[in-house]
């Protein structure tokens, strides 16, 4: 079954306290927005390394949100961008998407 | 124990940051988006405790340890465990966390770094009590480095931004502070007199108001140090 992100990782860290879980997930917003398009800024440039730089650091932000299928296709993503393939491009895009919708709704 | 945060994702020094909240002992003073910045802010300060992220473009984790002449204790964290192999190499690492950082694991953490923490002060101590353990320092002159045995020593004295070390064999002047020579001298021999002097409390000849004569010296005693020094004394 696909997994679903949710915000049990939030909730432990935060304990009920409300300010702390609308200033993360600010954050998280915030930074995933412009990883996002500097992941497909350099994927437009053909730039492996940086692109590999872009998904490490969105795949924090995947198991974050409690996606772990998705955060270990994102590091097999990682690992083939640092070979210099593009192999499981196409799901990390929809592994985007799906963030990006959740996002959107919080 | 203060403690800074090293990671170039806002959302990780914030879940860092977070988590420390929950510490009573732990106080963040600073955070960091790069080690460059980092490495700048503690050539002038110090702290008990570093969180590094490992995975940083530029200047990663490991690059970073290794500008440190003193590292102190180091929490490795990163989204991968590929290079916990690595961590090994260095005595400062007590642990390596993956992230999502979990508060339960977070505080296995904690512990250990408490327990080193407190294993590098007794340490410390005893060192500083026992003289054997530490008989002499290096000091740097004209880029020597020239070795003081600490037993010779009998006077310290602070002119501006050097001292003045007088030991039975030779005078040497070091850029030093009062206080860094303090740290490095055992407690049971040596003692703060005044702002400016330090003393062998073995090599008094004897003591005269508010002066005390140490081999030729003859060196001013503060109202405050006096009863310290009184307290030393053997007195009959």
């Amino acid at each position: 079954m696909e997994d679903q992100p949710n915000l049990n990782y939030i909730n432990s860290l935060s304990e009920g306290d409300k300010s702390f879980e609308i200033k993360i997930l600010d954050i998280i917003k915030k930074e995933f927005k412009q990883e996002k398009k500097t992941y497909y800024n350099n994927m437009k440039n053909d730039n492996f390394k940086l692109c590999a730089e872009n998904v490490h650091k969105i795949k924090h932000k995947i198991s974050i949100l409690g996606l772990e299928k998705s955060y270990e296709i994102a590091g097999q993503y990682e690992n083939n961008l640092r070979e210099g393939n593009y192999e499981l491009q196409n799901r990390f895009s929809d592994i985007l998407n799906k963030v990006t919708n959740y996002l959107n709704k919080l | 124990m203060n403690c800074i945060i090293i990671d170039d994702e806002a959302t990780s020094r914030t879940i860092i940051g977070e988590l420390c909240s929950n510490y009573n002992n732990l106080n963040v003073v600073e955070v960091f988006s790069n080690a460059i910045e980092a490495i700048k802010y503690l050539n002038h300060n110090e702290t008990d405790l570093i969180f590094l992220d490992i995975h940083m473009p530029d200047f990663n984790g490991f690059d970073f340890i290794r500008t440190l002449k003193n590292p102190p204790i180091i929490i490795l964290t990163t989204a991968d465990a590929d290079f916990a192999i690595n961590a090994f190499e260095y005595d400062c690492i007590v642990d390596y966390i993956v992230k999502p950082i979990k508060p339960k694991r977070f505080s296995k953490s904690i512990q250990k770094v408490e327990a080193k923490f407190n294993e590098e002060i007794s340490r410390a101590t005893s060192k500083k009590n026992n003289p054997s353990a530490n008989d002499d320092f290096y000091v740097n002159i004209n880029k020597r480095l020239i070795k003081i045995d600490i037993q010779s020593i009998y006077l310290v004295e602070a002119k501006g931004d050097y001292i003045f070390l007088k030991t039975d064999n030779k005078n040497y002047t070091v850029h030093s502070t009062l206080k860094k020579i303090e740290e490095k001298l055992p407690d049971h021999m040596f003692l703060k007199i005044h702002r400016s002097y330090i003393i062998n409390i073995n090599r008094i000849i004897d003591i005269e108001d508010n002066s005390v004569l140490i081999e030729k010296d003859i060196v001013p005693v503060s109202r405050s140090n006096r009863p310290e020094l009184m307290k030393r004394l053997n007195l009959l």
